[in-house]
Order: C-alpha cells, then structure tokens, then sequence
C-alpha cells in the first residue's frame, strides 16, 4: 500500500467539478483507492463518498492505494490535483 | 372543447403547436417483498442502465446548446448512477431483505439525502437534490414512468408547466420550443425575461394552465394579449395563423430600420440600446440594429455554477462582447446578486426581506475580493472597445465615492503592471432607489451618466414586492410619482451635462416611451426584439409636442389618467 498527505489550497475546497474528475480518474485504475479527512475514509470511487467529506480550503487530506497499480494511481492523482490548483 | 385561461402576457408572439407538459410523474412506491433476489437485482441495473443513457443525452444537448462548464453537473449526476457506495448498497438491501428495487432504492437515497443535508455547508446540502434527481430517473424507470425534460424535445412542441427553472429555460431550443406557458409567476419572473430575450411568445401565472391541458392537447399561445387557447376550433386556429403572418410581415417591415437612427421628426437623436445577459445576446443585438448595450447583466457569468468565475474567464466574457460591439457604448452592471438572484457557494445567510437586504453594491463592498476581481476584468477589457461601468443599487454617495475609489485603486495597480487600461472609461449609477432620485442634483456632479432600473424603482417607491402576485397591481410605471422621478434624474443629469438613460421594462412601452421622449430622456435600453418598434415609434414622435405631452401627465392623479390621456392623445 501506498499513501500521500496533501494540503488543499484551493478557495473552493473540493467542490463538484474536481470531485467529478477525481472519481473519474481513480475509476480507472484497479487498486483499492480512498480518501482521508478528519478521521473518516472513504472510498475516491464514489462520487457521495468524496463529496460527503466537505473538504475545504486548508484541509489536510491522505490519499491511499492499494493493487497492482497503485503507484500509477497515486500519481496520476497528484498531477490532477495539481492541475486543478486543488494542491500546490 | 374549447377553453380559454387568462394570465399574464410575458413575451410576445403567437405560438401554436401541440402541448408538451412538463409536470412531475406520480413516483409512489410500496413496498413489498420478492421471491427472485437475483431477477430483482438485474431489474434494478437495467433501470440505472436506461436512466444512464437518459442522462448522458441530456448532458450531450446540454454541452453543444450551454458548453462544458454548464454539462459538468451531469458528469456529477452520472457518477452518482455509478456509485459503489449507493449501487453496492442496494444491491446488498436487495439480497439482503428481499425488498423490491424501488423500497430498496428509496431507502438508500434517503439515507443519503439525510446525510448530505446535515453537512454545514450549503453546495454540499444542495447535492441532496442531485441525489433525488437522479433517484427519481431510476424509480421512474422501475415503474415504467416517464419524467419529461425540456433537453429531450425533438419536436415542435408548447411547454406547459408549473414554473419552469432557469435551468430549465436554458436547455430550451428555440427549434423546438415554440412557446410556452406557466402556473405561475409575473412579467419580471426569471422565465418571462428568458422568453423575451429568446423571442417565444409566453403567457405565464395562468393558475392551472398544467392541470387544465392535457398532453398533446393544441395549444394557441397569444403573448400579446396573455391568453391561452386550448384546442381551438378550425377558424380560431385559422384567425391565430393570419395574426402570426401578419406579425411577421410587420416585423420584416421593421427590419428595413435595422440600420437606421432613431431620430425624432423634429431631429432629436436619442440612442436605442439593448439588454443582455451573457456574450451570447449580442447576436440578437446586432440583428435588431442596436445602437449599444444600455445594460450587461454580469450575474448570469455567476450563476448555474458551484464557484465565482475567474479573473479570466470575465475578461474574456467582457471582451468579447465589447469587440463584438465595435466601439458602440457597452454599459456594464457590476454585480447585482441578493434579492431574487442568490449564489448557493457564496454561503449568504437568509434574509427575511432580501430585496431590502444585502444585495448589489452592497455585498460588493463588503466582500472587496470577489468586486475587485470584477473590476480587474473589466478594466483589462476596457481597451477593446466603449466601455462605460455601473453600479447597481446606489444609496447613497458614499456607497458611489468607495465603489469609484476602488475602481481607481485597481486601475492604477494594473497600469503599474504594464497593462493597457482605457483613459475614457465612463462611470455611472443605476437609479433604482427613490433616495437616489430625489438627490440626482447632488449625484449628477459626481458621476458620468444615470440608468433609471424602472422595475426596482417602481417596486422601491410603490412598496410592492415585485414577486408577490397579490399586489402586482401597484407595480404602475405611468404613475405620475414614477414620472416625476425619472424627471427629476433626467433634469439634474442635463444640468450637469451629463446623459440619462433607462434599463427597466418602462423604456421599451409604447405608452411610456412618448412621455420618457417628451421627458428628454437621452438613452432607451430594453429586450433586443423591442427595440425596433421602439425605434419606429420614436421616429414618429416630435418631441416639442411629446414634451407638453409628459407635462400634462405630470400634474395627473393617477396612473391609469395618464395611461388613458396618452392612449387618447397618440392613438396607441
């Protein structure tokens, strides 16, 4: 398994449109991945799932994966998050 | 049988077609228990299945009519179809406690709507209704039930409906949405403004146009005169279709002015302007030989969306219809959110009386960052064309000296970082406020022009609420009050050699547009497919005569003496 903590910069937090494109994204690969904040998990394949979090603006988040292709995953991930000027 | 409903004339024309009615299917569901878990599991994924499909075409339309951006919330709605975490779950009820799909389903969805309802931020309480939505697709497809969706039409058809969602009115295709009709609402409703400016004839606030048409009905829909005819006979039917030809014969006739200016017998040039709404309009703009944009409603670049638009994304928005315009004025409205327009993302508490509450300017200065971000746009814009900027909802002085500060402030940061910003940007006030009207004297030395936004000031100085029906009887534009105060804004704006200029629904009736003529009013803003007729009206008016016209009508008692003595003078 592997993981990555991020810091959320963006004003908006998480809001529907990057929520659509994370799922979008994790959907594609075939390891187990999920989201943490606050203490609650849920799985990035779900689009309720991730949206129940109500992650906001400066919010620590844990992303973890876990399969054959979690590395790829995890990166694939980041670089979205990236481009979506979610995280720096 | 023929019957006839009366309502209110929102948009003008003449439609007839077959009705299309939009209303809620009955979505009952009971309970009960099955014998077969695994028939019942495959019938409940045939079901999102085919509500998937239904979606998908609803987000294709969607993305070639509105764009991406506005298709995105149904990506966000397919993906609920596709989650783990409401599919597995009732799958799992289903196996579980052999309960039909739709209890299964229903229950899920509830839990959920629960869920996101009690989370404390106001987009995510809003996706509880994305859960519904969808929720519904599939329960009506477990019951063989169909839900109508204005994105689904492919025929010529005439909407009835309760009210219709500015989602609703955006998805309409001018193809095949040859007008339509409402329960409720007023001329000033969201929907009525809609359907002027995409030119269907309308009829709204009918009461029960929904329950008293039936689907497929033939349905005449006289936005003239605000009446709906439900399955007329063969010469009624006959008499509508002269009418519609006739219309459009005057309205070529009207085009031969396109290019023409709206000068009056005695050679007094007034401008004839058009309002818009998005870059989009200015099409319908150019079409109907507008001499500029008297008002640029900057709202709807912030609305139908889950976060404020970006630097950017105004810029090119307020670029693209300055050079579309080439050079002809633009007067655009900065920010008038609050009263019956609200942004869910902005987090702004309940009002108990929101159009008296924190609205327009008064937002914008309080939240300096999202105002100066406009302000940013619209002065990288500004060398791309005549731009003039306004400011809604102007009280008081103070409220004009710190919106202007703050536009010199952001000016001076942008030429200090080496961008080209327009020297004769034009800075002017709504006049919607009776306060504002009364102290024009004063205002009209500080600021460049006055746009009257007549359907605020009527509501302001009449103390009718514009979207409560019961008292839309006081909404009386011809009222001598109402007149003497756009005099009051047009005299102190000459006195000052400065221009006054109207954007309400006023300046394009043909009974107000002699007196605001006789008035000296300089600039009529209005629908784009008004301006014509208002142009040929005004081409017949001299305005010596329309002045001792509006003299009279000022030392007039009421409202309906000044209706009936300009209708007798004029024959209008």
């Amino acid at each position: 398994m592997t993981n990555h903590t991020y810091t959320v910069v963006a004003e908006s937090g998480i809001h529907a449109r990057p929520a659509t494109g994370l799922v979008q994204i994790a959907s594609k690969f075939v390891s187990d991945i999920s989201m943490e904040y606050k203490g609650k998990k849920v799985n990035l394949k779900s689009i309720l799932g991730v949206m129940s979090l109500g992650v906001g603006q400066g919010a620590s988040i844990s992303i973890f994966a876990e399969g054959t292709d979690q590395q790829e995953a995890l990166e694939s991930i980041e670089s979205f998050l990236k481009s979506e000027g979610i995280i720096e | 049988m023929t019957e006839n409903l009366i309502g209110i004339a929102a948009s003008s024309g003449i439609a007839i077609g077959k009705a299309f009615l939009m209303i809620e299917p009955d979505l009952t569901i009971s309970k009960s228990t099955v014998s077969n878990k695994e028939e019942e599991v495959t019938r409940f994924h045939e079901a999102v299945n085919a509500a998937k499909l239904e979606l998908q075409k609803i987000r294709d339309r969607a993305e070639i009519d509105l764009g991406a951006e506005n298709a995105a919330i149904f990506d966000a709605h397919l993906l609920v179809l596709s989650d783990p975490e409401l599919i597995g779950t009732v799958e799992c009820k289903i196996n579980d406690e052999a309960v039909n799909a739709e209890a299964a389903l229903q229950e899920t969805a509830d839990t959920l709507v629960v869920m996101f309802e009690q989370l404390d931020n106001e987009y995510m309480r809003e996706r509880a209704a994305d859960i519904r939505d969808v929720t519904k697709r599939v329960i009506a497809r477990l019951l063989g039930v169909e839900v109508p969706n204005v994105g689904l039409i492919d025929e010529e058809v005439i909407i009835i409906s309760k009210d219709l969602a500015p989602s609703d009115t955006a998805q309409l295709n001018r193809a095949f949405a040859k007008g339509f009709t409402t329960d409720m609402g007023g001329r000033t409703s969201h929907s009525a403004i809609m359907a002027r400016s995409l030119e269907i004839p309308a009829v709204v606030g009918t009461k029960n146009a929904t329950s008293a048409i039936k689907q497929g009905d033939f349905i005449v829909v006289d936005g003239d005169n605000g009446e709906v005819i439900i399955n007329p006979s063969k010469d009624v039917i006959e008499s509508y279709v002269t009418k519609r030809n006739q219309q459009e014969v005057e309205k070529q006739e009207l085009l031969l002015l396109k290019n023409k200016q709206t000068i009056t017998l005695d050679g007094i040039h007034v401008e004839v302007a058009a309002n818009i709404g998005t870059p989009k309009d200015i099409e319908s703009v150019l079409e109907n030989g507008g001499e500029g944009v008297g008002l640029y409603r900057t709202e709807f670049l912030y609305m139908e969306r889950d976060s404020l638009p970006t630097e950017e994304e105004q810029f090119q928005a307020y670029k693209q219809v300055l050079e579309q315009m080439d050079d002809k004025p633009v007067v655009v409205r900065t920010l008038d959110i609050g009263g019956d327009k609200q942004l869910p993302y902005l987090n702004l508490p309940e009002e108990m009386n929101p159009f008296l509450g924190f609205r327009a300017i008064r937002l914008c200065l309080e939240e300096q960052t999202i105002f100066r971000t406009q302000l940013r746009a619209l002065l990288r814009a500004s060398n791309f064309g005549n731009l003039k900027i306004m400011f809604p909802m102007i009280a008081t002085l103070e409220e004009f000296r710190e919106a202007k500060q703050l536009l010199l402030e952001e000016k001076e940061k942008l030429q200090q970082e080496g961008t080209l910003v327009s020297d004769h940007i034009e800075v002017g006030i709504m006049v919607e406020i009776p306060s504002t009207a009364v102290l024009a004297d004063q205002f009209a030395k500080e600021v460049d022009f006055f746009s009257v936004g007549t359907n605020d000031l009527i509501q302001y100085t009449m103390a009718a609420d514009r979207m409560n029906e019961s008292v839309a009887y006081l909404y009386q534009p011809y009222h001598p009050a109402i007149l003497r105060l756009v005099k009051m804004v047009i005299d102190a704006a000459h006195a000052n050699g400065k221009w006054a200029g109207m954007c309400g629904e006023m300046a394009g009736d043909s009974i107000a547009i002699p007196l605001l003529i006789g008035l000296g009013l300089d600039e009529f803003s209005m629908s784009a497919p008004s301006m014509l007729k208002a142009r040929n009206q005004i081409n017949q008016l001299t305005q010596m005569e329309m002045k001792q016209l509006a003299d009279k009508a000022l030392s007039m008692q009421t409202s309906e003496q000044v209706k009936r003595y300009v209708k007798e003078t004029l024959g209008v």
